[in-house]
C-alpha cells in the first residue's frame, strides 16, 4: 500500500483576495499536505477575485513541493463558462473536472474527476477512468459499503474522499445567498463574501440544519472522519481530502497527517481537533449509511 | 409525425395512467420499472415486465411511443437490476430508454445498441460540451434539459449541438442541479440518486399543532402552514428555513412550473418535445394536464392562439404557477 496522500480541496467559500492569498501562502509554508486544489468551483461570478491572486498562490505552492490541481466549476451553463474551462484545458495544470463538460474538453488528457460528477459505482468509475481520469474524488454521499467496492477494485486509479469539512449537498442555478438577502443572482453584489463559512439556515423550530454558500448548499456540521481513516485506507482510498474551513487548517492538516502516518491515535487526535473546530457540530452519517447530518461514534480501529 | 408542433411526453406512473395519458392525446408516455432503477420509486407506482409489454402494446396500437426511465445511479456492487432493466426495456419493445448513469449508458450502448438512448435530467447536462460527451460516447439521441435554463440558453444549446431536446413544460420547479442533490439523504439516509425516491413517504410526517400543520422529513421540520394554505410536499428544497432570523422559502416557493404560455417560444428555440411531470399524480391529473396541452398544441399547430394559461391552476403544485428558469429574473 502506498503512503496515504493528504490533500486540501478547493476553497468553497468566497474569501477576499487578500485573505485567500494569506491562507494559501501559509498552507504552502506550513501544511503537511501533498496536494492542493485551487480554483473556483461554486460560482463564475467570483472568478475575477479568485484569479487575482491565483498565479502567485500556485507558484508558491509548487515551490513548496505541493502538487497543484486546478478545480473547475460544478455547474456550467453559459458559453463564457465553457470558454473559461477550455482555456484551462489548454494550460499545463492538472485539472479537477467537476462537470462532464470539462471531461469532454479534456479529450482524454489525464485529469482528476471531482466529487460533483456522479461516480457511484464501478461501471461509472471505469467509464471515467477510460476517458483519462487518474484520480476520482468520490461523492460525500457514498457509504462505506459502496466505497469498498469502488475503491477496492480501482486498480491504478487513485481514489480520493473528503474526510474533513462541511460536505457539499447540492449546486444550483439560483443563488440562495442572494435570495436570503433579498437579492437575485444577476444583481447579487457578491453577497456570499460576507460569510466566510457560509450562512447557516435553521429549521423553523430552531435547529441549525444547512449552510448556504452562494449557489451551493452544504451541511451545517463539519464532516469529521478521523476515526474512519483506517477503514477508508483499508477500503482502498489513496487520497484524503480536507475541505478548507475558517479555522486553523494547518493544525487540522497536521492532526490528520499524524493519524494517517500512525504517529497519533484517532481518539487523541479528535480530542485535539475539538477546540480547533469551535462550535460547529461534527457529522459522519453518510459514510455509515445513516442520514448525513448525524454523528455516529466511530468504533475503535 | 413531422407536422407535429411539439411532441407531448406524458407521465405514466401506472398501467391505468398510461392508458389515460394515451387516450388524452399523449404522443409519447414515459414510465419505469417497479424498483430502484427509476427516480420515482414510490409505493404503488410503476410497471413490471408484463405490464410494460402490455402498456407498450396499448400505446403502439394508438401511434403513441413509450420511453422507459432507468435514471437512477446503481449502487456499487449491485448494477444487476439496472442492466436487467435495460435488457427488459428492449425486450418489451420500448422506443427508448432514459438514462443518467455513466456505467448504465455504457452498458446500454454496448449491449443494446439498437435501443434508442435519451439522457435523463438526472444527468444534469446543461451545456454543449456535456451534451457532446453523451452524443459521442454513448450515441445519445435526445437530452432532457435541466430546469435551470432560460429559453435563449435552450436555443443556443440546440443550435450548437444539433441534439433533440425535451424540456419540462408542467410539474415542479427543480431549483437544484438534478441528480446531484444529497439533501434528502442528508435528512433521511436514503439516497434519491440510487434508491429513486426523494423525500420518501415513509419518512414524511404531518402533525397538527396549535391550529397549524407541521410537515417534516426524517424528523426534521420543513414547514408549518395553516390548513388550506398552499404548501408543497415536504422535499427539502421546498421547505421553509430561517436565515438572518427570518423564515422564508429559501430555495423555492410552493409553486408549480407551467410553460403553456411560452410554447411558441420553445418551438422557436428548436425544442423537440415537452415533458409533463407527474408519475406520482392521479389519473385525473394526467387526463386534465395532458388534455389541456393536447388542445393547446393542436391549436398552435393550426396557427391559432393558445388557450389561456389559467386553465390548469387546480393541478399545479401549491396551486400557484411560475415559468421557472425559462423567464429571466428567476435566478
Amino acid at each position: 500500500m502506498n503512503a496515504p496522500r493528504l490533500t486540501l480541496g478547493p476553497l468553497l467559500f468566497h474569501w477576499s483576495a487578500a485573505r485567500r492569498r494569506d491562507f494559501y501562502l501559509r498552507i504552502a509554508d506550513e501544511a503537511p499536505v501533498d496536494t492542493v486544489y485551487v480554483g473556483e468551483v461554486v460560482c463564475s461570478k467570483r472568478e475575477p477575485m479568485v484569479e487575482s491572486v491565483q498565479d502567485e498562490v500556485i507558484a508558491r505552492l509548487r515551490a513548496a513541493g505541493k502538487e497543484v490541481v486546478l478545480s473547475t466549476l460544478a455547474l456550467v451553463t453559459t458559453p463564457r463558462e465553457v470558454e473559461r474551462i477550455r482555456e484551462r484545458v489548454a494550460g499545463e495544470l492538472l485539472l479537477e473536472a467537476n462537470d462532464v463538460a470539462c471531461i469532454q474538453l479534456l479529450a482524454g488528457r489525464p485529469h482528476v474527476v471531482g466529487p460533483y460528477v456522479n461516480v457511484f459505482n464501478e461501471g461509472a468509475r471505469d467509464v471515467v477512468a477510460g476517458k483519462g481520469a487518474v484520480r476520482i474524488v468520490l461523492p460525500v454521499e457514498m457509504n462505506a459499503t459502496s466505497l469498498r467496492v469502488v475503491a477496492g477494485s480501482a486498480g491504478a486509479t487513485q481514489i480520493e474522499y473528503q474526510v474533513f469539512g462541511r460536505q457539499p449537498l447540492s449546486v444550483a442555478m439560483r443563488c440562495y445567498h442572494a435570495r436570503a438577502n433579498n437579492l437575485t443572482k444577476d444583481h447579487c453584489q457578491i453577497i456570499c463574501g460576507v460569510d466566510p463559512e457560509g450562512l447557516v439556515a435553521e429549521t423553523i423550530d430552531g435547529v441549525e440544519m444547512l449552510t448556504v454558500n452562494g449557489t451551493q448548499t452544504l451541511t451545517r456540521g463539519n464532516g469529521v472522519l478521523l476515526g474512519e481513516l483506517g477503514l477508508l485506507r483499508a477500503a482502498g482510498v489513496t487520497h484524503f481530502r480536507l475541505s478548507p474551513q475558517d479555522l486553523d487548517m494547518v493544525a487540522v492538516a497536521t492532526l490528520y497527517r499524524e493519524v494517517l502516518d500512525g504517529r497519533r491515535g484517532a481518539e487523541e487526535a479528535a480530542g485535539a481537533l475539538r477546540p480547533l473546530a469551535g462550535e460547529t457540530p461534527w457529522i459522519n452519517g453518510f459514510l455509515h449509511g445513516r442520514p448525513g447530518r448525524q454523528w455516529v461514534e466511530p468504533s475503535p480501529a | 409525425m413531422s407536422s407535429r408542433y411539439l411532441e407531448l411526453v406524458c407521465p405514466a406512473g401506472t398501467p391505468a395512467a398510461l392508458r389515460t395519458a394515451v387516450d388524452a392525446g399523449a404522443d409519447t408516455v414515459y414510465c419505469g420499472f417497479r424498483d430502484c432503477t427509476n427516480a420515482r420509486n414510490y409505493p404503488g407506482l410503476n410497471f413490471d415486465f408484463d405490464e410494460l409489454r402490455e402498456g407498450i402494446g396499448y400505446a403502439h396500437a394508438r401511434d403513441c411511443k413509450v420511453l422507459v426511465a432507468i435514471n437512477t445511479f446503481p449502487r456499487a456492487g449491485d448494477e444487476g437490476p439496472w442492466h436487467r432493466a435495460v435488457d427488459q426495456a428492449a425486450a418489451a419493445g420500448a422506443d427508448a430508454v432514459i438514462l443518467a448513469d455513466l456505467g448504465v449508458l455504457d452498458y446500454a450502448t454496448r449491449r443494446q445498441p439498437a435501443l434508442r438512448r435519451h439522457l435523463s435530467v438526472q444527468a444534469s447536462a446543461a451545456n454543449a460540451p456535456s451534451i457532446r460527451f453523451y452524443q459521442e460516447h454513448f450515441g445519445v439521441r435526445r437530452v432532457v434539459l435541466p430546469r435551470v435554463l432560460a429559453v435563449d440558453e435552450v436555443a443556443e444549446l440546440i443550435a450548437e449541438t444539433g441534439i433533440e431536446t425535451e424540456v419540462f413544460a408542467f410539474g415542479s420547479v427543480g431549483p437544484m442541479s438534478e441528480g446531484r442533490c444529497f439533501l434528502s439523504s442528508y435528512l433521511t439516509g436514503l439516497s434519491p440518486t440510487s434508491e429513486g425516491a426523494c423525500a420518501p413517504a415513509s419518512h414524511v410526517s404531518y402533525v397538527e399543532s396549535g391550529g397549524r400543520v407541521l410537515s417534516s422529513l426524517g424528523g426534521v421540520t420543513l414547514n408549518s402552514f395553516a390548513r388550506g394554505e398552499p404548501a408543497a410536499y415536504p422535499t427539502p428544497c421546498k421547505g421553509r428555513y430561517v436565515t438572518h432570523g427570518r423564515a422564508s422559502y429559501l430555495f423555492e416557493e410552493p409553486v408549480g412550473l407551467n410553460a403553456i404560455s411560452i410554447l411558441p417560444d420553445l418551438k422557436r428555440a428548436g425544442v423537440t418535445a415537452l415533458k409533463i411531470e407527474g408519475r406520482q399524480r392521479s389519473r385525473a391529473y394526467v387526463a386534465e394536464v395532458v388534455g389541456t396541452f393536447r388542445r393547446a398544441l393542436d391549436a398552435l399547430g393550426r396557427g391559432e392562439a393558445v388557450a389561456p394559461a389559467g386553465a390548469l391552476h387546480g393541478s399545479t403544485e401549491g396551486g400557484k404557477e411560475t415559468r421557472g428558469a425559462y423567464q429571466k429574473g428567476w435566478r
